[in-house]
Formats: structure tokens, C-alpha cells, sequence
């Protein structure tokens, strides 16, 4: 019916032809340019009048206007501040958390799907069990566990965070990697690959990898979205990011017992989030479309 | 099948196992403990903590507590709560139903909102009703569900009041009202805001994906055979693409159980709602060793059990899938 949008004749670099597909699926244009703005509005953060920690207990639970644009809390801190640097907190556990957990979970599936064998046997078995841990759960005990103990660098919550929820989703990445590199394996370049005489690390890296890049790409935007709302979740549990650096979910943590006094403290904080995971999701979802050859241009699919 | 069934069931054990080392050493290989308080009061004495950890079995060696743990728990003996004196097994007891009621009832709003959603959505892909239920199922995949939980506190506890008393329209959290234990009433009245806010995530996760499913069915050789043998496109879709497409779902399903256990920690603990995942989080918070590794431990065995069903399931429902 509709004709497929195969790359044209013309010669097209991939990455030329996603960026313009990218850019035809409208709402994922407009996500994009939200999360810049979300990204300066956290590198702008130190802008503020105020600092994020700074008390002012003659301006408790101001409400929102115009000395403070999101109000103050119960320490009279002011909220909008609190706000921006709690963004750099949740984008920098997001891309962080999701840099290493694409990184690990590509190693691990790429090695895995390339060599099959005992190697894969094993590495997918450990997979297997990290996969039936109780998520949530282990994150709280981890969370508590660390936070609270001798060793100077793992005080910094931040990081710890960062490492754990990546040590606990590598694993999605890791199998969508490895089925992608059983199949392509197979594949004629790779022959012809190696028989031009290129190793198994030039194979791996140079030849498959960039083929599984689309998939990657997407399956990246879910894993950041999952990791900006597990880490205010920790944190709002309390076993996140610890006061009194401010993080969405720790704002939000405190607002529950002054929902009466100071209504606005549950209500930004838990907008910024919304704002933030639903424009990566919707990144995700124009991302899946430009990676896919069978979306054609009006960005509908294609029926068979 | 039962020699799978049998052998998937082998290979749990050693998972099982495997996984209750780690939980065990990870929980007890924390800092500060149970008598943290205690050590750091002027009032008790050395001795006196001595005395105390001898009682709790804490002055033993790990490997040695886990062994004795591990030989408790097969007899369905989870220690006692160090906070409250009671058998962890009976404290998880009495919270179990509470969280089965609070997401079986979500879980049963979710399928009848997600299925009727996904179904139609996929009728007439990139319709008015689709675009709308798409921007929807996105709106409730973005929405934390801790936010979500806050957000109509807000509205329903804070701000509106119900006209005839005055009173705020749906309760902050809970199960009962004081003097109602046993009204029936009271309590779905406590268990609409918790339910709402489980309901919402999971249903827009549910609605998107059969809604991708029977997108990608519809294109299958066997729907292009039944519209050929002329069927009507009404039975194409609800009886042939439909079963096919509603198979994963169960997979799934059976795949989510205990992530679905993990939402309503939150909602739990959001609502007061008495269940496992308040009881968890109140253990986190008091660092009561038992009671955390009961929780987790448990929950371990469901996520391993349902990974069992859902292979199982699909054996029986898809003849395409054998075991051997």
C-alpha cells in the first residue's frame, strides 16, 4: 500500500537519516527541546538568589509569589532553588545510571551472543539471577546499608545511588544485546569480515556493535526514564539521596507531612519529574520510529 | 511437561539459595544494626549489650547465623522482629491479605480499563480514540506513582470536602476508619485512592502493550488467511488476532507479579496501608534484620515462582511452544 522508507538512492549517512526522521515525529522534537531546557535549567541552578541549603527560619512555608517563585519550606529554603539543583541530581543519577548500565549490559550481552558457548551459559545464568532479585526491595536495603557507613567515598549518596540502580538493570540491555548479536553473527559482513583477517574485538566492536545501535539507543531512553523515577523514589523513601542536598524525590519526601501547610512542596517537584520522564519517553518513542524502516515519513506505520 | 515442570523446579533451588547468602550477608553486613541505639546510649552498659546481642545470636559468627536462619526458615521459622518481640512469619501473616486485597482489586481495575483500551486502540490505529489513548498510556507511564499517590491526597483529602459533612472526600490513608473495622463500606472507601493510583501505572503499561501486540499480529500469515477465506474483519480481529495477541499478556503478567508488589510498597507506605511493603519499609527505617530478610525472602520465592508459572502457562496455552 504505502511504499517502505528504505534509505534513498541517494547516499545518505544512517545517522543524517535518523536525525531527519527524528525530527519529523513532532512530539519527540518538542521533547527534545524540554529536556535541553530541563539540562539549562539545571546547569543554570547556581543563578539563584538563594542557595539550596540556605535557611531562613523568618520565611517558613512561604507561599509561592514573587520573592519566591515556588515558595519556602519548613526550613524557609526557597523551593524554586531547591528545585534546579535537585534536576542536576535526578539528570545526573539518569544519564549516569543509564551510561553505565548500557555500558555493562553491552559488554555482558555482546560477549555473551558472540562467543554462545560456556561464556554465554554462564554470563546469562548470572543474568538469570540478578533478574529474580526483588528490585525495589534490595535497592531500599543497599540505600540503607550505605548510607550510614565508615568509608568516606561512599558517603557521597549521589554516587552510590548511581551505581546501584545501574547494578540492578544492566541486565535488560544486556539481553536485548546479546539476542541482537546471535542474529547478526550470522550475517555475511561478518564472514566477510573475518576473512579479510579482523579479530574478534574488531568483529565485536567495529563490525556488530554499530548494527545494534538503534535498539541500544531506545532501549537507553527506557532505562533513564526508569532511573529518574526509581532514584526520587528511593529518595523519597528515604533511602536515596540524602538530606540536605535536594533531590526531587527528597522535596517531595517532606511535603507529605505538611500537605496541609504547604500544598506547592508536593506539587513542583513531582511536575519537574513528570515533565522530565515523559519528554525522554516520548524521545524514546521518535527514536524507535527513526530507527525503524517501516515508519513512513507522515510517521505512521506502514501497513503490511 | 511435568519432567519440565520437575526440572524447573530443580534449578530454582540453587537460585533460592544462592540469592538468600546474598540477601542475608548484604543485610547483615550492615552498619549501625539493631543495637546501634542502644550502643550509643550512656544508660546501658557494655555488659548489658553483650548480654543483649547473646540473646539476638548476633555475637556468633555470620556463616554460622545464616545456617541457623536458613534451618529455621525451612521450618517456616523466620526469627523474631527485634523491635517487636513477635515471629517474623506471623507479622507477615497478618499483613499478606492486606496487600492481596489492596493489588487484587487494583489489578483487577487495571485489566478493565488496559484490555478494552489496547483492543480498540489497535481497531483503528492513529484514530481520534487511539491518539488520545496513546497520549494517555504516556501520561501514565511518566507519572511516578508516589507523586501520583500525593497528588490526590491533595485534591480528594485536602482541598475537596463532601457537601452533606464537611468532611474531606476520600480518606488520607489507612484501611478502616476507628470503630468500623468490619464495615465493608468503610473499607472500600479507604481503598479507592491507593487502588487509583496502582491502577494507573499499571493500566497504561498493560493498554500499550496488547496495543502494540495486535498491531503486530494483524500483519501475521494466519489473519491474511482468515480474511481470505472472506471472514468478516470484526471476527479477524476479536477472535483470531485477539487470542494471539492476548498470549504474551499472561507471560507478562506472570512476569510483572512481584514488580506489582513493589508498586504498592509505595502506595503502601504513601496511604498507611498495613500491608508487606509498609511493614518492609517501617524494618528499612528501624533496621530490623528479621523482618527485612522475611520480606525480601519471600518475595525472592514469588518472583522465582512466577517465572515457573509464566513458562509454564504459555506451554499450555500456546501448542506451538514445546518442552523437551
Amino acid at each position: 500500500m504505502t511504499e517502505l522508507a528504505i534509505a534513498p538512492p541517494h547516499e545518505e549517512s544512517l545517522a543524517r537519516l535518523v536525525v531527519r526522521r527524528f525530527f519529523k515525529h513532532r512530539l519527540a522534537a518538542i521533547a527534545l527541546v524540554v529536556l535541553g531546557l530541563m539540562l539549562l535549567l539545571a546547569l543554570g541552578a547556581s543563578l539563584s538568589r538563594y542557595t539550596p541549603t540556605e535557611q531562613d527560619p523568618a520565611n517558613q512555608f512561604r507561599s509561592p509569589g514573587a520573592g519566591h517563585w515556588f515558595g519556602t519550606d519548613e526550613l524557609g529554603r526557597d523551593v524554586f532553588t531547591r528545585i534546579l539543583y535537585g534536576g542536576r541530581i535526578s539528570l545526573e543519577v539518569g544519564l549516569f545510571s543509564t551510561l553505565l548500565t548500557i555500558v555493562a549490559g553491552v559488554l555482558v550481552g555482546a560477549l555473551a551472543g558472540y562467543y554462545r558457548g560456556w561464556l554465554d551459559n554462564v554470563l546469562m545464568r548470572v543474568t538469570d539471577a540478578f533478574l529474580t532479585f526483588p528490585t525495589i526491595f534490595v535497592l531500599i536495603i543497599l540505600g540503607s546499608m550505605l548510607r550510614d557507613q565508615p568509608i568516606s567515598w561512599l558517603k557521597n549518596s549521589v554516587l552510590v545511588v548511581i551505581v546501584i540502580i545501574a547494578g540492578l538493570s544492566w541486565m535488560w540491555p544486556a539481553r536485548l544485546v546479546r539476542s541482537l548479536f546471535l542474529v547478526l553473527r550470522e550475517r555475511d559482513f561478518v564472514a566477510a569480515s573475518r576473512a579479510l583477517g579482523s579479530g574478534d574485538m574488531r568483529i565485536i566492536f567495529g563490525h556488530i556493535l554499530p548494527n545494534c545501535i538503534g535498539p541500544i539507543l531506545v532501549s537507553g531512553t527506557l532505562q533513564m526514564a526508569a532511573a529518574i523515577i526509581t532514584e526520587s523514589g528511593l529518595s523519597y523513601l528515604g533511602f536515596g539521596v540524602q538530606p540536605p542536598t535536594a533531590s526531587w524525590g527528597s522535596i517531595l519526601s517532606t511535603a507529605q507531612t505538611h500537605v496541609f501547610t504547604a500544598p506547592w512542596l508536593a506539587v513542583y517537584p513531582g511536575v519537574m519529574i513528570f515533565i522530565t520522564v515523559m519528554a525522554i519517553n516520548y524521545i524514546g518513542d521518535g527514536l524507535r520510529d527513526a530507527f525503524d524502516p517501516y515508519v513512513v515519513y507522515s510517521g505512521k506505520k506502514a501497513k503490511a | 511437561m511435568s519432567r519440565y515442570a520437575l526440572r524447573r523446579f530443580l534449578q530454582a533451588i540453587p537460585i533460592l539459595l544462592i540469592l538468600s547468602v546474598l540477601l542475608f550477608f548484604m543485610v547483615r553486613a550492615a552498619p549501625g544494626g539493631p543495637l546501634a541505639a542502644a550502643e550509643r546510649n550512656p544508660n546501658i552498659s557494655r555488659e548489658q549489650i553483650e548480654l543483649l546481642k547473646k540473646k539476638l545470636g548476633l555475637d556468633q559468627p555470620l556463616p554460622i547465623q545464616y545456617v541457623k536462619w536458613l534451618g529455621g526458615v525451612f521450618q517456616g521459622d523466620l526469627g523474631e522482629s527485634i523491635k517487636f518481640h513477635r515471629p517474623v512469619s506471623a507479622m507477615i501473616a497478618e499483613r499478606i491479605p492486606n496487600t492481596l486485597l489492596l493489588v487484587g482489586i487494583a489489578f483487577l481495575i487495571t485489566l478493565l480499563i488496559a484490555l478494552p483500551v489496547g483492543i480498540l486502540s489497535a481497531r483503528r490505529p492513529y484514530s481520534f480514540f487511539d491518539y488520545c489513548a496513546t497520549t494517555l498510556t504516556f501520561i501514565g507511564q511518566s507519572v511516578p506513582v508516589y507523586w501520583l499517590g500525593l497528588a490526590l491526597i491533595l485534591v480528594f483529602y485536602v482541598n475537596l470536602k463532601n457537601p452533606a459533612t464537611g468532611m474531606p472526600l476520600f480518606p488520607s490513608g489507612g484501611m478502616n476508619s476507628v470503630g468500623q473495622e468490619h464495615n465493608l463500606g468503610d473499607l472500600l472507601w479507604h481503598l479507592v485512592l491507593p487502588v487509583t493510583a496502582l491502577s494507573a501505572e499499571w493500566a497504561a503499561w498493560y493498554s500499550r502493550f496488547l496495543r502494540s501486540n495486535m498491531l503486530d499480529v494483524m500483519h501475521e500469515d494466519y489473519v491474511r488467511t482468515a480474511r481470505a477465506k472472506g471472514l468478516v474483519e470484526r471476527v479477524v480481529y476479536y477472535k483470531h488476532a485477539l487470542r494471539n495477541a492476548i498470549l504474551p499478556l499472561v507471560t507478562l503478567i506472570a512476569l510483572d507479579l512481584p514488580s506489582l508488589f513493589a508498586g504498592a510498597l509505595f502506595v503502601e507506605t504513601i496511604f498507611s496501608w498495613p500491608g508487606m511493603g509498609r511493614l518492609f519499609w517501617d524494618a528499612a527505617r528501624g533496621r530490623d534484620y528479621p523482618v527485612l530478610l522475611g520480606v525480601v525472602l519471600i518475595d525472592a520465592v514469588l518472583i522465582v515462582g512466577a517465572n515457573i508459572l509464566a513458562d509454564l502457562l504459555y506451554g499450555v496455552l500456546d501448542p506451538r511452544v514445546s518442552y523437551d
